[in-house]
């Protein structure tokens, strides 16, 4: 049965009607909303390509039913940084070159975004556990801690 | 491109009912397309040089480039070495690739040959271009060509200057170059000008950072996945749940309640079609279809090696032999012998491929992340029979791939869609096709065997290879029979045979290297139908190889790295291993000679290889839990020679990745499968490296030829990468792993059997 829903994504009220409130909200992003940072990248919450912010924590877009959100509030990457203000963490992936294809950056930027709020000072052991899980398939990991790092030890 | 004989009645049979699309065109587009003679997007011609290089307005250069970036830093490397010929600053230069109607097919991204191969014809362009932009500005100032200087995308000729800009921005360069009339790879064009000597250069040689990762990290670059078209609709393939299955029928009322939606079925080809991609993946989930009882198409999953031993090979090669190696270990007192096995890979690409294409009566245009757009064009054309000048297709990045995965697949698939429904259809896959029915690097055994003298030197090395094609299915989709697509419908396949050998090192009196391929477990239509996946038969061989150079070393008690050098003459693999070895800090001792009684076992290992000219030695460091079986990587030096260094520091990173990746193959990855289908459909049963598992360093060093060619490295350090690691384990521990991958439980298993 169709349902009316509102938003907040990046600050903005979006309105919807979904047919199905069990649509992952990654689906409610990219095709209705447009919103592509979110990226598909296995649809099980096993990879992290999908993360965004809900109410400041990171969390897997492809596993959250779009109509269990309420009045939470959801942040995309395009919410993280500009061009003119980057995010201390896109400049420090830039810095570094922390990515290959970059398919998954979306899912590593988000989830380390969550973990230095929590940890801004966090060690090289700390990153590692708390990235524990995302997938990366080009083997980014060493110059993505080295970024990570750079944010931690500033 | 290979011809085939498509039959519409065969191909395109049309099950009746509301909901079923066929392959028609309304009758007017195809009255149109009858009537469309003249060719839509005229590729451009390798013969001249337009078609490389254009100056723009402002003085901007464009660099039209065949191949494509698929992460890996070649733009960057491409960009500065048109700016090195060109004399213009670097941030003038944009590099153009993976557009059909605007690059010259230069074979796409291939077997790490974007600088080797791909830049060469751009160099001898961007020389060219500034040769005769030169002419004309000694033309314009009446002044002889010698006395022109040139920098910075200005000719000076004594106070008198003229700029790029000025003297041919936004007209063509329409200067003949002599091309030897090959496409792919092997295209080779050239003008009149040399290029710069190396000792001439200052922008390549130098680190640039690549632009595409700003972009990517500031959400400002779209992937193929964000494309959308107007009237795009979604679709979502239905697979067999038994690999050989046919459909038998479809029940179209189980998705009647799903919203616009619409069923593709051509032969065996079974799709769905939504305008809401929500409503796509539900309907694939929902449909109920009645599939054929196919035979169990393979073996349980354990039998694996056994049965690639046992099958009939189908095609194979003596491709070294050098004294008589089978004559002399059949005559010796002690022979040192040793299987090997790998398993099959996925590609497993962080998503599952994605394409958008729209089938119109006037032409077709795809969006695709295939590494070879070129040839992907060429397969959507044969496969819809249209000309390939209808057909443009255009790169967007995508997940990363790595050689042949499914994204060519999935652009021919979303084009068998388009058509059927007349509308763009953007085509995700879903995970379980992106590791269940990706194109997979082949599964093989490999045979050792040497005699050593009473020195310990080989007097004979014997390496012989069986497994699974690394052409089952071509390394490209131009051929309809080698796509998913294709063989779904009842093409058929043209199975190739092709393996190989480890390429150079270990000068041995008598000596041979020989491969066999065996057939594919399932003729067409195979989840395990095997193609070039990063550096195709590399991991395997030199998996196998380097393990028994290291086997042969230790039994006759050496240094696994003296042994290796006092087998060497090429001067090239010496210095990476003795480079390596210092990096490291090497001590000389025999293999587990000093494996730690502890709950943790540390060791070290080395090897190897070489992957066309490129030589790379690896040395692991890594840490065994006697207990669980894991194993942890502590640390990689690295020495890479890959002829002259275009970036260093994108070289680094690259070598970098290729070890991480590699790492991950060797310790976790394997495709399982039961006797019905493929089971590793996603990232709990294909895992991979997870980052609390990579090495706390890393140390690369280059070493470089600035007077050789520069050579590809994209490839070449993945392939020593499980022999080091491997060679590692039994340094700690004591016990050879002769069956990839290492994970926990294998390993476990085997320092059981050993206690």
């Amino acid at each position: 049965m169709a349902q009316a829903l509102t938003l907040t994504i990046d600050g903005a009220k979006h309105a919807l009607t979904v047919d199905d409130p069990q649509m992952p909200l990654l689906y409610a992003l990219r095709d209705e909303l447009g919103m592509d940072n979110p990226r598909f990248g296995c649809g099980l919450g096993q990879c992290g390509a999908c993360t965004v912010h809900v109410d400041g924590e990171a969390v897997r877009s492809c596993i959250t039913p779009v109509g269990s959100l309420g009045t939470a509030k959801v942040n995309t990457l395009a919410s993280l940084g500009t061009a003119e203000h980057p995010h201390p963490l896109q400049a420090a992936f830039i810095a570094e070159q922390a990515a290959f294809c970059g398919y998954c950056l979306n899912g590593w930027l988000m989830t380390a975004a969550a973990l230095i709020k929590h940890k801004p000072k966090a060690t090289e052991a700390e990153i590692r556990d708390g990235l524990s899980g995302l997938k990366c398939r080009c083997g980014s990991h060493m110059a993505m801690i080295r970024a990570v790092l750079r944010v931690t030890q500033a | 491109m290979n011809a085939i004989n498509l039959s519409r009645r065969s191909l395109f049979a049309i099950t009746g009912g509301a909901l079923f699309v066929g392959f028609g065109l309304p009758s007017e587009a195809r009255a149109q397309i009858a009537g469309a003679a003249k060719a839509a997007f005229p590729a451009p011609k390798a013969d001249t040089l337009s078609s490389w290089i254009a100056v723009q307005q402002n003085g901007d250069v464009l660099a039209f480039f065949g191949k494509v970036d698929v992460g890996q830093g070649v733009e960057v490397a491409v960009g500065q070495i048109v700016a090195e010929e060109l004399d213009v600053a670097f941030s003038r230069v944009t590099v153009v690739c993976g557009d059909t109607l605007r690059t010259v097919n230069q074979g796409g991204a291939s077997g790490s040959t974007g600088i080797e191969e791909g830049a060469v014809t751009v160099r001898y362009a961007a020389a060219e271009a500034r040769r005769v932009l030169r002419e004309m500005a000694a033309a314009k100032f009446a002044v002889p060509v010698d006395s022109l200087s040139t920098k910075n995308g200005v000719i000076s000729a004594g106070t008198q200057q003229v700029s790029y800009g000025d003297l041919i921005g936004g007209q063509k360069l329409d200067v003949p170059m002599q091309w030897n009339g090959k496409l792919g790879n092997p295209l080779l064009s050239r003008g009149v000008a040399e290029p710069k000597k190396p000792s001439e250069y200052t922008i390549v040689g130098q680190t640039v950072p690549r632009d595409d990762v700003r972009l990517k990290v500031l959400a400002q670059r779209k992937y193929v996945g964000d494309m959308r078209l107007p009237g795009m609709m979604h679709g979502r393939m239905i697979r067999p749940p038994v690999a050989g299955a046919t459909v038998v029928s479809v029940d179209e009322k189980s998705i009647a309640h799903i919203k616009g939606i619409k069923l593709v079925k051509l032969g065996g080809f079974l799709g769905v079609v939504a305008p809401k991609e929500w409503d796509a993946i539900r309907a694939s989930r929902e449909l109920n279809v009645t599939w054929s009882d196919a035979p169990p198409p393979f073996p349980a999953y354990a039998k694996l090696h056994d049965h690639i031993r046992s099958a009939k090979a189908l095609g194979g090669k003596e491709e070294f032999a050098k004294g008589d190696a089978p004559g002399t270990i059949a005559k010796a007192a002690k022979v040192i012998s040793a299987d090997y096995e790998w398993p099959f890979q996925s590609h497993a690409s962080m998503a599952p491929a994605c394409a958008l294409v729209d089938v119109r009566p006037d032409q077709v245009t795809i969006y695709t992340a295939t590494q070879k757009p070129h040839f992907n064009q060429a397969g959507v054309a044969a496969i819809l029979e249209r000309k390939l000048e209808e057909v443009h297709a255009i790169w967007m990045p995508g997940p990363g791939s790595y050689g042949r995965n499914d994204a060519g697949d999935a652009a021919i698939d979303a084009a068998l869609l388009s058509r059927a429904v007349g509308a763009p259809v953007r085509l995700q896959g879903m995970r379980h096709e992106g590791t269940g029915w990706d194109p997979k690097g082949p599964a093989s055994t490999h045979n050792g065997r040497a005699v050593l003298d009473e020195s310990g030197m080989m007097t004979a090395l014997e390496f012989t290879t069986k497994g699974f094609s690394r052409t089952d299915v071509d390394s490209n989709e131009s051929n309809p029979r080698h796509s998913l697509a294709g063989q779904m419908m009842g093409l058929g396949n043209q199975h190739t045979p092709a393996f190989g050998i480890p390429e150079g090192a270990y000068d041995v009196a008598n000596k041979r290297l020989a491969w066999e391929s065996v057939a594919p477990l399932l003729a067409t239509g195979s989840p395990l139908r095997s193609s070039h996946l990063r550096d195709p038969v590399g991991p395997q061989l030199i998996f196998a190889y380097e393990s028994f150079i290291d086997e042969v070393a230790h039994q006759s008690g050496q240094d696994p790295i003296e042994f290796r050098l006092r087998h060497l003459t090429d001067k090239r693999a010496i210095k990476v291993i003795e480079a390596a070895a210092s990096a490291f800090g090497w001590q000389k001792r025999v293999a587990a000679s000093a494996v730690s009684s502890g709950p943790v076992m540390t060791g070290r290992g080395i090897a190897y290889a070489q992957r066309n000219h490129t030589v790379v030695a690896i040395i692991a460091e890594v840490a065994v839990n006697r207990d669980t079986g894991h194993v942890q990587p502590l640390r990689f030096a690295v020495a890479h020679e890959c002829g002259l260094i275009v970036n260093p520091g994108g070289l680094k990173l690259c070598i970098e990745g290729n070890i991480i990746h590699a790492t991950s193959r060797s310790l976790h990855e394997e495709v399982l499968f039961d006797e019905h289908n493929v089971t590793s459909v996603d990232w709990l049963t294909y895992p991979i490296l997870d980052i609390t598992e990579t090495p706390q360093k890393i140390d690369v060093v280059l070493v470089n030829d600035p007077n050789a060619k520069p050579l590809g490295a994209g490839e070449a350090t993945t392939r020593p990468v499980a022999a080091a690691i491997g060679n590692a384990i039994f340094d700690a521990t004591g016990v050879r792993l002769r069956r990839a991958p290492f994970n926990a439980d294998r390993v476990k298993a085997a320092l059981g059997v050993h206690a």
